[in-house]
């Protein structure tokens, strides 16, 4: 790793799951709005966050992220009528098990967003690379081959 | 142990020569008097080396995967605890439970030869086990050692002495002894830590991790056709740990696959070559699932839904894990 | 390997500005499988669409991917443009650099750097994508609409114009809605009921009209083209058969304890009771809760009185299931709850009434026959107060953040009335902003104003206190800087409106989205209005969002296009991303039929050749016509057999691994 690299300003990688129909559709909202968020946030449309696998969280820490948000329907009122129930329970045990295994319980987060709400949207994505960028980089659960494969 | 041994010999004769049952699964002699390993019995004449004692430990549900889907019924002998490990796989419809007789056999918590080792004792030749004492034959003479001290982990924190299926009873009618410790014991004492502590203890666990797939192996719920890990269209598949992450990854995975439906049959933990105490894992997921959803025993019956089939309408958020105590 | 075009849009300045278009174009070029980069004006447009389209066959392109606004937005738009050059369409992936990137990002570099990674991430996903064909349903010819008020009448209407079947729920015992409890309408100030009446009768008359009142929406199941609805109606507990509407139960009948609620409380009706003269369906209902022989068992005196021997009080409720091809939800509003509103002593005095109340009040057909009178006792009002925005355009959490948008009318229209018929009666009107936007909207409100004098005070009511049979209004006037204390004799306050209560209940049947506020969301705020997000529910008057009666039958008659457009069809494609089950990993454990929302896995037991042995095994098998792709399976599968067309757990990942790559 060169001096350069090391030097350079940590910027977090955040990978944000959105479900089509309320949360993706809030960041367009806020988009729209022209609410700012950190750039570091991308976001990977998924049709519901019941379709968020564990393994997925796990692979963006594996190559690097910093933090990974969930993000879908309030409960109730999922598109699909249950699917945001069942990411409840699976994000709640996975982030329960990261937490125990000492990864920083701060860098995994679900939040309910509606297509309505551009602004929260906006505020969450803040707040989440606020927390991420004073709790550092992601070291406990990466892959260091992935990094090194950069260079 | 000898009078459990007789009665459970005297039925499984019984069974398979009055056509109730075309051949039997237990515990045959192995090459040390404290590895019996699981074995199929062809028939009433094949009891020959037939065991049941301390070290009867496994748990034979697994392999009745393969075995309930063959011709004729199969004699299942099945301590308490692998009931529920029967069940839960005749929940997910891995086992055809018409095609297994289940022999529940009394069971007084299996033994950690290990652990009897590390008591210091030397040259051992064999050990008798009378209620709750072992008396040790060794070289140097006989030692006397509480039964309780030198049980397995997942008989230390025994979830039951109960049944949860069974066709015939193989049992002696004494008292059975109470459990010594609480399972939960270890899984609390690793949240109370800070997170670095946590991370410190797992990392010193898992990096012990040779990816040998005992764990895997041995486990009833990890009974998949083909397993992700195995899978090169997975996207996840790895044959070995090449790297922290995937000494995580696969443990976290593999505990994720089986949280709602592992069984606490604690074989993970047992047959490690590392002695990884990989049950904490599926441990806390279980005390976890038990305070968020309320209590829940996988394998206590065939028909209920698994908490993560589950839901209800006011679950706890996720966030949950930022209010909880524990070190921060 | 595919062949892979990119192609970035300006969006005029909306990309262009933030984002290095040029660059992005340039970046992506080196990606695996991408063969053309390039960046145009407007991608949407016929020019862009035409540049991809030739690229695809000058190129002999496999994917396409369009760097532009959200697919939310034109991802169908673009899957069309695909589809005519011959690609399959779900060979098309959108990175969204617009609403996920230039508009919110300032510095450039920045901006075009994420641009990249977006690009680089549709790629890597499109790298996997495989083309996808829709299958097809059928449509079923009938539509539903739930809500009976002039929304729901005027979509009815139109549908049925077009000559589909229309079935409306109403959950009350008629049909009009809030429109017929008014007394005139503004601007025109025609009067309520001369003009909602006849298309009362004409819904009811229709052929093609079927009205299930005094019923509700049990359960909705199924999706656009073929919804399954269960309809609980009611028990009326009169024979609407039978029952030939004389209205001679309601006089006999003895119990006059219960509100009467087309007069907003304001009298009493009987437990029997036709809601108003002009009810459709002209049958009574007996209210059970009121009724004393539901309660004692003794009385019956409407039964006795009934020649038609309409009575029935062993009727029960019956559920009608009905299958659907469209929904339109028309449910409306009610006036917010004042318990919040201490200050303006709504508890305290029957004098001080909602606007709805004071329609009553000066409806010919209301509690006084149209004589303004103060409820309390029923003497002629000298000083009125109208008070507006209570509970509208409130941020203390009181009431509620919106405009109700049809205060400021009403207000002017009732001052107006008032002053018309009592020349004597002082008229006050508190006022934050008046918003009269809409045709001859201002004119009528200057007229208010300048012809009848209506006292307008820009300010806030602070207090409204009862004092010796008068109400003591204090309030602001901000213009001049003072304040006000007024003796009134009434007060009116326009209460903020909100949806009704069903809404929401409603809305998670039919997994429709609701803002904060209850109000259904339109599935695009200017380009589709009057569609929910999900296909095949529409959406009809307040229920979506506070208007007037013009807007909502505009809006009615927009929805009954719609549905118009849709029940014209005879057959849906359906969407192809749904899942489906390798059955060589499948364990056949059930966990994805456990949470499957649908009921689209079911499982088989197979007979598979496996290393020269014969086995039977249990697999998992995905009704496509079913599936709605939401992909719960997906991650309750342990083995990773089950995985979901167009968002595999492979183009997941490679999207991950873009991301952070």
């Amino acid at each position: 790793m060169s001096l350069e690299t090391q030097k350079k300003e940590f910027k977090p990688l955040i990978v944000a799951f959105c479900c089509n129909w309320c949360s993706y559709a809030g960041a367009d909202l806020a988009g729209t709005s022209r609410l700012s968020y950190p750039a570091t946030v991308k976001v990977i449309r998924v049709p519901c966050s019941c379709r968020v696998n564990p393994l997925f969280v796990l692979r963006a820490f594996q190559r690097g992220a910093d933090g990974v948000i969930i993000a879908g329907c309030h409960p109730g009122d999922c598109h699909y009528t249950t699917g945001n129930y069942y990411a409840r329970r699976r994000m709640t045990l996975l982030f329960s098990m990261l937490d125990y295994l000492g990864i920083e319980r701060e860098r995994t987060r679900v939040e309910w967003i509606s297509a309505a709400e551009g602004v929260k949207f906006s505020t969450t994505m803040n707040e989440f690379a606020q927390t991420i960028q004073a709790l550092g980089e992601n070291k406990r659960l990466e892959d260091l081959r992935c990094k090194e494969s950069l260079e | 142990m000898q009078r459990i041994f007789g009665i459970i010999s005297e039925k499984a004769k019984q069974l398979l020569s009055d056509g109730t049952c075309d051949r039997m699964i237990g515990w045959k002699r192995g090459e040390f008097f404290y590895d019996p390993t699981p074995a199929v019995f062809s028939g009433a004449g094949d009891l020959e080396d037939f065991v049941y004692d301390g070290f009867c430990g496994s748990n034979l549900s697994k392999y009745l995967i393969q075995q309930s889907a063959k011709e004729g019924k199969i004699l299942a002998l099945l301590k308490p605890c692998d009931t529920y490990s029967l069940n839960q796989l005749v929940k997910e419809h891995r086992v055809r439970r018409e095609n297994v007789y289940v022999l529940g056999v009394e069971c007084r918590g299996m033994l950690d030869i290990d652990k009897i080792r590390a008591l210091g004792v030397k040259g051992i030749q064999s050990i008798e086990e009378n209620g709750d004492q072992l008396t040790v034959h060794t070289l140097y003479g006989d030692k006397t050692i509480e039964r309780s001290e030198v049980l397995l982990e997942k008989c230390r924190c025994c979830k039951s002495k109960e049944f949860a299926t069974q066709d015939d009873l193989a049992v002696t009618g004494e008292p059975m002894p109470e459990a010594p410790a609480d399972r939960f014991d270890m899984v609390k004492k690793l949240e109370a830590m800070t997170p670095d502590e946590r991370f410190a203890f797992w990392r010193s666990e898992l990096s012990k991790c040779i990816r040998c797939n005992a764990c895997r192996n041995v486990c009833p719920a990890c009974s998949c056709v083909k397993c992700v890990f195995d899978n090169d269209a997975s996207g996840v598949a790895s044959k070995a740990n090449t790297d922290t992450f995937e000494e995580n990854m696969f443990h976290i995975i593999r505990a994720f696959h089986v949280a709602g439906r592992c069984t606490d049959c604690g074989e993970c933990s047992r047959v490690c070559p590392q002695h990884i105490p990989l049950h904490l894992l599926n441990r806390k997921f279980i005390k976890d699932i038990n305070e968020f959803y309320g209590e829940y025993q996988a394998g206590a019956d065939t028909e209920s839904r698994g908490p993560l089939t589950d839901y209800t309408t006011d679950d706890v958020e996720p966030s949950v894990v930022m209010q909880r105590g524990g070190g921060k | 390997m595919q062949k892979i075009g990119v192609f970035v849009c300006w969006c005029g300045s909306n990309i262009a500005a933030t984002v290095d278009v040029a660059a992005v174009a340039e970046a992506v070029k080196s990606e695996p499988g991408v063969v053309y980069a390039t960046d145009y004006q407007y991608m949407c447009s016929e020019g862009g669409q035409s540049r991809i389209r030739n690229a695809i066959k000058e190129y002999g392109l496999t994917g396409v991917v369009v760097c532009s606004c959200s697919p939310r937005m034109h991802e169908a738009t673009f899957r069309k443009t695909a589809q005519a050059a011959g690609l399959n369409p779900y060979m098309v992936e959108i990175a969204n650099i617009r609403e996920h990137c230039s508009w919110i990002h300032k510095d450039k570099a920045e901006a075009t750097e994420k641009a990249i990674i977006l690009a680089r991430t549709a790629i890597a996903k499109l790298n996997l994508n495989q083309p996808l064909i829709a299958g097809e349903s059928r449509v079923v010819k009938r539509a539903l609409v739930i809500g009976g008020g002039i929304a729901g009448i005027q979509s009815a209407l139109d549908i049925a114009d077009a000559g589909y079947e229309v079935d409306i729920v109403e959950k009350s015992p008629t049909i009009g809605g809030k429109m017929a409890q008014l007394d005139k309408t503004f601007p025109t100030l025609d009067c309520a009921a001369c003009i909602l009446t006849p298309k009362m009768v004409d819904a009811a008359a229709h052929e093609k009209i079927h009205l299930y009142t005094y019923s509700e929406v049990e359960s909705v199941s199924g999706f656009v083209g073929n919804f399954t609805v269960n309809i609980r109606k009611k028990a009326r507990s009169v024979n609407a058969d039978l029952c030939t509407g004389c209205g001679d139960c309601t006089k006999k009948c003895p119990s006059r304890k219960a509100k009467d609620e087309f007069n907003m409380g304001l009298n009493n009706r009987g437990a029997i009771y036709i809601p108003f003269a002009q009810a459709i369906p002209n049958v009574p209902v007996i209210d059970r809760e009121q009724c004393i022989k539901f309660r004692t068992g003794k009385c019956g005196l409407c039964e006795k009185t009934c020649s038609a021997k309409a009575i029935d009080f062993t009727q029960k409720d019956e559920i009608v299931e009905e299958r659907y091809g469209a929904i339109v939800v028309a449910t409306g509003f009610k006036p917010i709850s004042l318990e919040n509103f201490n200050e303006f002593a709504y508890a305290q005095s029957p004098d001080v009434v909602t606007s709805l109340e004071f329609e009553r009040i000066m409806n010919a057909a209301g509690p006084t026959k149209g004589q303004l009178l103060r409820p309390s006792d029923n003497t002629h009002p000298h000083e009125i107060v109208f008070v507006q925005c209570v509970g509208s355009r409130d941020t203390s959490g009181c009431g509620k953040p919106y405009c109700s948008k049809i205060c400021c009318m009403y207000t002017a229209k009732h001052a107006m009335l008032v002053r018309e018929k009592y020349p004597d009666v002082n008229v006050h009107v508190f006022y934050i902003d008046v918003r009269t936007p809409g045709k001859n909207f201002d004119e009528f409100y200057r007229r208010a104003v300048e012809e009848y004098n209506v006292d307008y005070i820009k300010g806030m009511v602070g207090k409204v206190s009862p004092q010796g049979g008068k109400l003591r209004v204090q309030g602001s006037d901000l213009l001049a800087d003072r304040q006000i204390v007024i003796d009134a004799d009434m007060v009116v306050l326009a209460t903020a409106i909100e949806p009704d209560p069903t809404a929401k209940g409603l809305a998670t049947m039919l997994t429709a989205s609701i803002d904060t506020n209850n109000f259904f969301t339109e599935a695009h705020p200017k380009l589709r209005p009057v569609e929910s997000p999900t296909a095949g529910v529409f959406l009809s008057g307040v229920c979506q969002g506070p208007k007037d009666i013009p807007e909502t039958v505009a809006q009615a008659s927009a929805a009954a296009s719609k549905v118009i457009g849709l029940l014209s069809k005879d057959k849906l494609l359906s969407n192809p991303c749904v899942a489906g089950s390798d059955e060589m990993l499948c364990n056949g454990c059930s966990a994805c039929e456990k949470v499957c929302p649908y009921g689209a896995i079911s499982y088989v037991e197979k007979e598979y050749r496996i290393a020269g042995k014969t086995q039977v095994r249990r697999v998992a098998q995905v009704n496509s016509a079913i599936c709605q792709g939401c992909g719960a399976c997906t991650v309750a599968c342990p083995s990773g057999a089950m995985d979901l067309k167009g968002f595999s757990t492979k183009q997941i990942m490679a999207e991950v691994d873009a991301i952070c790559r």
